[in-house]
């Protein structure tokens, strides 16, 4: 085995040994971070499944195509050709006689829609995009608008809008949350090694006399914070986890009220490993500026 | 070998605590580095162990010019000496092993080839069957024989000490100085600062006499 690798697994069984020399210091440590991290990992899943109830609420981001009156089959045809090829979307066809059978069929409706002459409704299409953008379905239905044969487009634009706006100031919001934990994550692992530095001083020197690099020394703190970010940043999202648990039901039967079938979405492998990941490198970086700092008071 | 040319050290504040010195070193020799209190020898110890830098002059140990010498390369140059401190500095949230495994863990060797190594410096100087102790348990003298196994234990081609005798009693003293002896006669190049003049009684070294800051003999 090489010596480089030897330093390295040296340096991380020592970081690992100190995390637990001091199990209850490193027990707090870890619920601070974790719950640092906690906030905007919450936020950013609540974000994510809000994204996906937009989505799946019925008629939100839908653009409702009704042809004009005296449109043929021909011409139906050809919308579906068009829709075919111009969006990236599923859609369904609504003939004017299911649309006048549906009304039919509704209360105090079935008089009124006998006493008139002919069928005043005409053929229509739901169109559900790909791409619920905004400004590409705001494109989409001016594209949809000039096609032969179509009265009307219509788009709930103002609530996709309403709701795009919220979302990106929630994101907005949730990186301001991040930035602000994620200091004061940097900021713990910063106090944590700087006592750690000063505890081992002695030992810091009397290494440094007898040839230890400044890789050798500081290399056991970086492994330090960085395990102890990546643990908290694992402990934020078991808690995130545990939170959506606790959710789950009363979200589930909120959402049946409203005939929805909406259930939370859990932090995933990823998600979890990403979450560790970030709490990894903030702790290396408040290692590193801490250690830095403390060593050049020791020169 | 150890060449030194005008080598002058000032502290901040205007001391002078090395002047001028000019002196050679041979490899393999023994050397006691003498003088009163104040006279100089702590710092040239420091000088040739690179723990202080010159002010002017020259310094050259192994081929290797110290004066001139980068940042960066001065951790490797160090593990070529071997120190022993005046206040010992062991570690004593370590035990005596851990102590001595130090300078290995440092060289980056294989941990079963470091205990080994380790092991057999304790063995050296008697304290192998104490490997387990906390250096608190161990008398001056122990402690001393401590520091010597922690310094010998990556085989350095120049054993370095600085008044390692100083807070022993005489028995304990001579312990002490047979085994500088011993790494001695098998080629290890000994520098040694003392006021202790019973090292030369007892060994007849080369000597190097420290007068304010100037090689006097």
């Amino acid at each position: 085995m090489n010596g480089w690798l030897i330093h390295h697994r040296a340096a991380f069984a020592a970081a690992f040994r100190r995390l637990w020399a001091t199990p209850l210091n490193t027990l707090l440590s870890l619920i601070v971070i974790g719950i640092a991290l906690t906030l905007p990992a919450f936020g950013y899943v609540a974000l994510d499944n809000l994204r996906d109830l937009g989505r799946n609420a019925s008629g939100v981001q839908q653009i409702s195509l009704f042809m004009s009156l005296e449109a043929s089959k021909r011409d139906v045809g050809e919308i579906e050709s068009r829709l075919r090829q111009a969006a990236n979307a599923k859609w369904k066809f609504v003939p004017k006689e299911d649309a006048l059978k549906r009304m039919q069929s509704s209360e105090g409706m079935a008089e009124i829609v006998a006493s008139l002459p002919r069928n005043p409704l005409p053929d229509a299409f739901i169109i559900d995009p790909a791409n619920t953008e905004p400004e590409a379905l705001e494109i989409l239905r001016k594209e949809i608008a000039g096609w032969p044969k179509v009265a009307h487009v219509q788009l709930d634009s103002a609530w996709v809008k309403r709701f795009d706006a919220f979302l990106r100031l929630g994101k907005l919001a949730l990186w301001m949350l991040a930035g602000l934990f994620g200091a004061g994550l940097v900021a713990v692992t910063f106090n944590t090694i700087r006592l750690q530095v000063m505890a081992q001083s002695a030992e810091i020197e009397v290494a440094r006399m007898i040839g230890a690099t400044d890789g050798f020394i500081r290399r056991p703190f970086y492994y330090f914070g960085a395990l102890q970010g990546a643990l908290g940043g694992l402990l934020a999202a078991a808690l995130v986890f545990a939170a959506l648990r606790l959710l789950a039901g009363p979200v589930g039967e909120l959402a049946a009220l409203y005939g929805g079938n909406f259930s939370l979405r859990p932090p995933g492998i990823g998600e979890t490993l990403g979450l560790a990941t970030l709490g990894a490198v903030l702790g290396w970086l408040g290692a590193q500026l801490s250690v830095s700092l403390s060593l050049r008071k020791l020169d | 070998m150890i060449e030194a040319s005008n080598l002058t050290k000032r502290y901040p504040g205007g001391l002078e605590a090395v002047k001028d010195a000019s002196f050679l070193i041979e490899a393999g020799q023994m050397v006691l580095i003498t003088g009163h209190s104040g006279a100089g020898k702590t710092t040239l110890v420091k000088l040739i162990s690179t723990i202080e830098r010159p002010t002017s002059g020259s310094l050259v140990v192994n081929g290797q010019n110290l004066s001139a010498l980068g940042r960066s390369a001065i951790p490797h140059v160090r593990r070529h000496f071997g120190m022993v401190f005046q206040d010992q500095k062991l570690l004593f949230d370590r035990n005596a092993l851990n102590n001595v495994l130090l300078p290995l863990e440092i060289a980056g060797l294989p941990r079963r080839e470091a205990i080994r190594r380790a092991q057999a410096a304790l063995d050296k100087v008697g304290l192998l069957a104490r490997e387990k102790a906390n250096p608190i348990a161990l008398s001056g003298g122990e402690q001393q024989r401590l520091a010597i196994a922690r310094a010998v234990v990556n085989r350095p081609t120049i054993l370095i000490a600085d008044e390692p005798t100083g807070n022993l009693d005489t028995e304990s003293g001579t312990a002490i100085l047979d085994i500088f002896a011993d790494f001695h006669r098998v080629g290890v190049t000994v520098v040694v600062a003392t006021h202790d003049q019973s090292w030369i009684e007892r060994y007849h070294p080369n000597v190097l006499r420290l007068a304010q800051g100037r090689v006097v003999e």
